[in-house]
């Protein structure tokens, strides 16, 4: 099965119905008033948290990279609102907004960016490597296209014990030329993997965007792999809720993989690292902020529903802001791991002595 | 005891594995209707059928990604490398993926995979077919590395590799597969990281690995014949855990070491062993720690002189001469 994307409306439609209308999607009808406001308040949390780690990194608490996902939380919201229990997500470094939206704490990420002990990953992985394995997010992953192979071995490892669930294996447009995709997309369509490719396309690899570094349309590669595809906007949560939820549910219940493109735009630099002044216009960036940002254009149509209203807005607001407040808060008074806390968590067997089988050295200082 | 060749016991241990934990299947590339390219697998989809014995596409970045993937959902899977000498296609995965996720995930993630195949030269296969890594993949915490000698080893090594929660890389070698040893036809493990001692001698200890091993048992035969020279032989058996107590043993016992291995020298598992010799028992030594390794250029195709690129017994023979003198 493949489908055309090049029409926005036919890049819309379902697989398999061709409807275009997917304002109705029984995936979006079915949710309650309370669940609208919750996913509404999972972008405002994650546009929140990420502000205040930018504010902790500009105050030198965070070292290395920062990848910051503003403008893009319609797409992680969207997609991992849909997630049943054998589903699982994966990703690149682009990776708090995800976390946030399988529904990892703050506390626990900021503080890993703070490089604390009571960071997610004790302060080993750092922003490009969160995890939470008992949400079934498997980071968090910092080579471009790197944990693409992964995400197609979690959804091997689902159809070898019989799950029926997916896996959503999210990379960058920056990715799709690594040769590990293309790799993982032929092992996915030859064995019939419950995988769903979703590219998040924010227009640029890096400083380098998608004319200059793509030829042909992201998605559409999976017709050569016989895969289904699509294309959809990613500033509408519902839009990408919609148009996500058939292809799961393919992927679930027929293990048939998909490469899906949602277009999306960041608003900041590739990471804090990039001044962001060479490669696209500011005019651009505003222009996107004020008619597609994803968290106004939600705002809109909820209060337009009447699901929201002003109150209710300032209240999700502020308490967003506290709670990114209390978090950078709780990671400063933190401690940091320990020079021995280095050769913990390498092999499992020093982690479990009383397990031990093998014998001899692991480490060699 | 069964005498069986090399390839017979380690596709003994997959089998005896596989029979034991539903969670172990096999991957590779012609691992399961070809009965792999060294016919290790041989048999093993008729007996277990195509969910455990997975022939792959050549995408050794594609299946050992998905293999590590598949591992953090508990599946353990047994990867086969047609050769060693592809890991450099896949490693990003082997290193980033494999040696890495349960570190940057803080403890919560295990990979209990492993990558096995022939790692060696010696057959005229010329420098991309030839490489032998167990250096480079010891050089990254997280990975375990393991080169057998003898099929008893390898039967034993493997079937506690599979068990083991941590990635680890099991390096085989395409000229002993069809070496025959004793090896009992009934389950039994042999720990990674301990030493065996293969040979007992007082006058030099050989610390090495792999195909080396043979090659020094043969060439201590001689010096005890034409030489009246005792040598022991410690084969390490694993890399990583490395076994330094039954090391510093020996040393203890000779005072000499000659390190014997199929590695380029520079940064290999020797300059890494004498560096821990002299350092543990510096006073323990009569004689500075001598090595041999391969001739340290590119691997040649031409046979007559790849023969005498790699360790051989006339070389070993030679350098334990010239360590004594």
């Amino acid at each position: 099965m493949s489908k055309k994307s090049s029409a926005t409306a036919e890049a819309r439609s379902e697989p398999g119905t061709g409807n275009p209308d997917l304002s109705g999607a029984p995936v979006n009808a079915s949710l309650s008033v309370e669940q609208k406001v919750g996913l509404y308040r999972l972008m405002v949390r994650i546009r929140r948290f990420e502000e205040r780690s930018l504010r902790a990194y500009q105050a030198k608490k965070i070292g290395g990279f920062l990848h910051l996902y503003i403008g893009q939380e319609a797409v992680a919201v969207g997609c991992c609102s849909l997630m049943g229990k054998d589903d699982h997500v994966i990703t690149a470094y682009r990776d708090h907004g995800h976390a946030i939206a399988v529904g990892m704490e703050m506390n626990p990420l900021m503080a890993e960016l703070y490089g604390k002990a009571t960071g997610c990953s004790k302060g080993k992985g750092g922003s490009m490597h969160f995890f939470d394995p008992s949400r079934n997010y498997w980071g968090g992953h910092g080579v471009v296209g790197g944990q693409v192979p992964l995400g197609v071995g979690l959804a091997y490892g689902l159809k070898y014990k019989g799950l029926k669930g997916a896996c959503m294996t999210f990379m960058g447009d920056g990715a799709v030329n690594q040769g590990s995709v293309h790799e993982s997309y032929n092992l996915a369509a030859l064995w019939n993997l419950p995988v769903i490719f979703v590219i998040e396309n924010n227009g640029y690899s890096m400083g380098t965007s998608q004319a200059r570094s793509s030829a042909g349309e992201l998605a559409r590669r999976a017709e050569a792999y016989g895969m289904a595809w699509g294309v959809c906007d990613g500033h509408d949560l519902f839009e990408v809720r919609a148009f996500m939820a058939p292809f799961l549910e393919e992927a679930r219940s027929k293990c048939k993989p998909a490469v899906v493109e949602i277009r999306t735009y960041r608003y900041r630099g590739h990471s804090v690292a990039d001044p962001d002044n060479t490669y696209r216009a500011k005019a651009e960036i505003e222009e996107y902020r004020k008619t597609k940002d994803p968290i106004q254009v939600l705002q809109n149509t909820l209060l337009a529903e009447k699901v929201l209203d002003e109150a209710t807005i300032e209240k999700i607001d502020t308490a967003a802001r506290a709670e990114a407040d209390v978090s950078a808060d709780f990671s400063e008074a933190s401690p940091f791991p320990t020079v021995a806390d280095l050769q913990k968590d390498v092999y499992w067997e020093v982690d479990n002595p009383s397990e031990r089988k093998s014998q001899g050295r692991l480490f060699f200082n | 005891m069964p005498l069986i060749q090399y390839r017979e016991a380690i596709r003994q241990a997959m089998a005896e594995e596989l029979t034991r934990d539903p969670n172990v299947v096999i991957l590779g590339e012609e691992v399961a209707q070809f009965h792999g390219a060294y016919k290790v697998t041989e048999g093993l989809l008729e007996k277990f059928g195509p969910k455990r014995i997975v022939d792959t596409p050549i995408s050794e970045a594609g299946f050992i990604g998905m293999g590590i993937g598949a591992s953090m959902l508990g599946v353990r899977p047994v990867i086969e490398l047609m050769f060693w000498s592809f890991y450099s296609v896949a490693f990003d995965q082997i290193l980033n993926n494999a040696a890495n996720v349960r570190y940057m995930s803080g403890g919560q993630i295990n990979c209990p995979i492993v990558i096995r195949g022939p790692a060696n030269g010696g057959t005229n296969v010329g420098a991309t077919h030839s490489h032998t890594p167990e250096n480079v993949l010891a050089n990254h915490p997280g990975v375990k590395v393991v080169v057998p000698s003898t099929p008893y080893d390898a039967k034993g090594l493997l079937k506690s590799a599979i068990r083991d929660n941590d990635p680890v890389m099991f390096l085989e070698n395409t000229i002993l597969y069809g070496d025959k040893g004793e090896v009992p036809a009934d389950d039994y493990l042999i720990p990674l990281g301990k030493a065996d001692i293969k040979r007992e001698g007082t006058d030099l200890t050989i610390v090495t690995y792999g195909r080396p091993v043979i090659q020094s048992l043969a060439a201590a035969h001689l010096l005890q014949q034409e030489h009246n020279i005792s040598v022991e032989i410690v084969d390490l058996r694993s890399i990583r855990p490395l076994d330094m107590d039954t090391v510093l043993a020996s040393v203890r016992k000779t005072h000499r070491v000659l390190v014997v291995e199929e590695q380029k020298p520079f940064c290999g598992v020797g300059a890494q062993l004498a560096y821990m010799i002299q350092s543990e028992a510096f006073d323990e030594l009569d004689a500075p720690i001598a090595r041999l390794s391969t001739i340290d250029s590119p691997s040649i195709y031409s046979p007559p002189v790849e023969a005498e690129q790699l360790p051989n017994p006339q070389r070993i023979l030679k350098a334990v001469i010239e360590a004594l003198d």
